[in-house]
């Protein structure tokens, strides 16, 4: 499989369906695994790395979901081809820094991810769309079974699996989210549900993990420690918190509708009309309000095909995405602007007006009606 | 206010986040949250970050101050710099000094999920000559040598096994 192919087959999460997957936007699972007794990544000297690479490469490829995958060294990627894995969540930021030494394997439908000397030898993640971390885990667990046999990780037998942080000891494992939440920042509830959620000891961080107010609305919830729990426990624990906020940010919304209709009718109307119109827009503002874009076709106020076509601008209205699709190396931040509002305006166009019709007969449900 | 980390700049960033009800602040300056990756936040957790403040004056309480991996040579030194370890031995090397900073991390200090199937085997095999030294203890204080012969030929072969 080539990059290309990779690029032009979206991940299944990208545009899947999944249980949730109106608030649950993906599941993912990663294991960190490491090589007894050899120097973690960050400490190897580079021909180590190199020599460590050799031995888990092979290995990682012969997974039989991996057949037909990609698989390459990190130096052969450009600048801009690691931006775009970063941008589909396929490699982290900091595996995208590095160079000679490290390599990426990933499964033919994008599903499992592999990275190699990342900060331990062996990451490993899953990624599937809607609320599907058993199943996330189920193909993690696959692929470490397979490996587990082939190479010797170092596991103690009372710390477990040992990794380069000592935050990561035990399971090895973090289990995470992205959770969709514009009903609950809205109603101005979020800080309520991030510092609650945060006292039972997992955390919610932004999607670029600024303060609560995340851009698109979107929140990663994960567990916070891996040792002294075992992996179902943690993935239980995690389900459960993240079905109770589910329930609450539905509630969110049905209070929004009943009791604050035109405030929410005004931002999906304000969204629409800039994402329709605008000539330049920042990569925040076109995420914050696709994200509003986004509860109106969960509320039903834009047809089904919107849905999809919102989904996808997420994606490709990201710096790295957009260079990609102009085909040229370098694009100031204004060219990229003007490109991003060009794209988006294209497809917003495309949609119909907001239905205002799906919402306000709501109001009659409890026999109160709001004066106008 | 001079930075947590490097002691030397003023601190422009404040850092608050909130586990399980306790409060934890760092303050940096511009340079060390750049470096620490807070300008990147989806990589980053407050508590790798309180590994190269607290965290890691707990590890050398534990030992001794030179004290030096022998399989990768790291040093405590090394950890205070990266809040990373050398490698799998470390875990073994600063045991004492981790133990603490782990009880502060994690729900527990022992492992309870899953383990390679290989070692699970060998574990279970360990366990196993245990309990039959135990009885072979038994039987001889009881002075049944025969079931002594027959249990002591089961370790043997046992140990045999966890060798291979």
């Amino acid at each position: 499989m080539t990059f290309d192919d990779l690029v032009t087959h979206a991940g299944q999460w990208l545009r899947g369906d999944g249980p949730h997957d109106k608030i649950v936007v993906s599941s993912r699972i990663r294991f960190a695994r490491n090589l007894k007794d050899r120097p973690f990544p960050g400490w190897a000297k580079k021909a180590e790395r190199l020599k460590i690479l050799g031995e888990i490469q092979d290995q990682v490829a012969a997974i039989p979901a991996m057949d037909d995958g990609y698989n390459a060294p990190l130096q052969d990627l450009s600048a801009l081809q690691k931006q775009i894995l970063v941008e589909r969540h396929l490699v982290s930021r900091e595996h995208a820094s590095k160079s000679a030494g490290s390599a990426v394997v990933i499964s033919h439908d994008q599903q499992l991810s592999i990275m190699i000397n990342e900060e331990d030898h062996l990451r490993m993640q899953s990624l599937l769309p809607g609320l599907q971390l058993r199943e996330a885990y189920k193909i993690n667990n696959e692929a470490d079974l397979f490996l587990e046999d082939r190479l010797p990780y170092a596991f103690h037998p009372e710390l477990g699996y040992l990794t380069a942080c000592p935050t990561n000891v035990g399971t090895g494992l973090r289990a995470s989210a992205m959770v969709h939440l514009p009903g609950l920042v809205l109603a101005e509830q979020i800080n309520q549900i991030v510092n609650s959620v945060g006292k039972i000891g997992l955390a919610v961080r932004g999607l670029y993990g600024e303060g609560t107010e995340a851009l698109g609305n979107l929140f990663q919830v994960s567990n916070q420690t891996t040792l002294g729990e075992a992996e179902e426990e943690i993935i239980d624990r995690l389900v459960k918190v993240i079905e109770q906020i589910i329930e609450h940010e539905q509630n969110a919304r049905q209070m929004l509708l009943e009791r604050r209709a035109n405030m929410l009718l005004d931002q999906i109307g304000r969204a629409y009309g800039i994402l329709g119109n605008a000539r330049a827009i920042a990569s925040k503002e076109t995420l914050n309000l696709l994200s509003v874009m986004k509860l109106g076709a969960d509320l039903g106020l834009f047809p089904e095909s919107a849905q999809l076509a919102v989904d996808e601008l997420f994606m490709t209205t990201q710096p790295a995405h957009l260079q990609l699709a102009e085909k040229k190396e370098k694009l100031s931040p204004e060219e990229r602007d003007t490109l991003r509002a060009d794209l988006v305006r294209a497809k917003v166009k495309k949609i119909p007006e907001p239905d205002i019709a799906k919402v306000t007969p709501t109001s009659n449900g409890n026999g109160k009606k709001k004066d106008k | 206010m001079l930075c947590d980390v490097c002691q030397k700049n003023d601190a422009t960033v404040y850092l608050t986040q909130i586990v399980e009800g306790k409060m934890q602040k760092v303050n940096l300056c511009e340079d060390c949250a750049k470096e620490k990756g807070v300008s990147d936040p989806t990589g980053f957790a407050m508590a790798d970050l309180l590994l190269g403040l607290g965290a890691t004056q707990q590890i050398e309480h534990g030992g001794q101050p030179a004290q030096k991996c022998p399989v990768c040579g790291f040093t405590q030194i090394d950890f205070k710099k990266t809040g990373r370890l050398g490698c799998s031995a470390c875990y073994d090397t600063f045991a004492d000094g981790l133990a603490n900073l782990l009880k502060g991390m994690h729900k527990g200090l022992k492992h309870t999920g899953k383990m390679p199937a290989k070692l699970s085997r060998r574990f279970a095999m360990a366990d196993r000559v245990k309990s039959l030294e135990t009885d072979l203890k038994k039987a001889v204080k009881n002075e049944k040598y025969e079931d002594a012969a027959r249990l002591r030929d089961e370790i043997q072969k046992l140990e045999h096994e966890l060798q291979a």
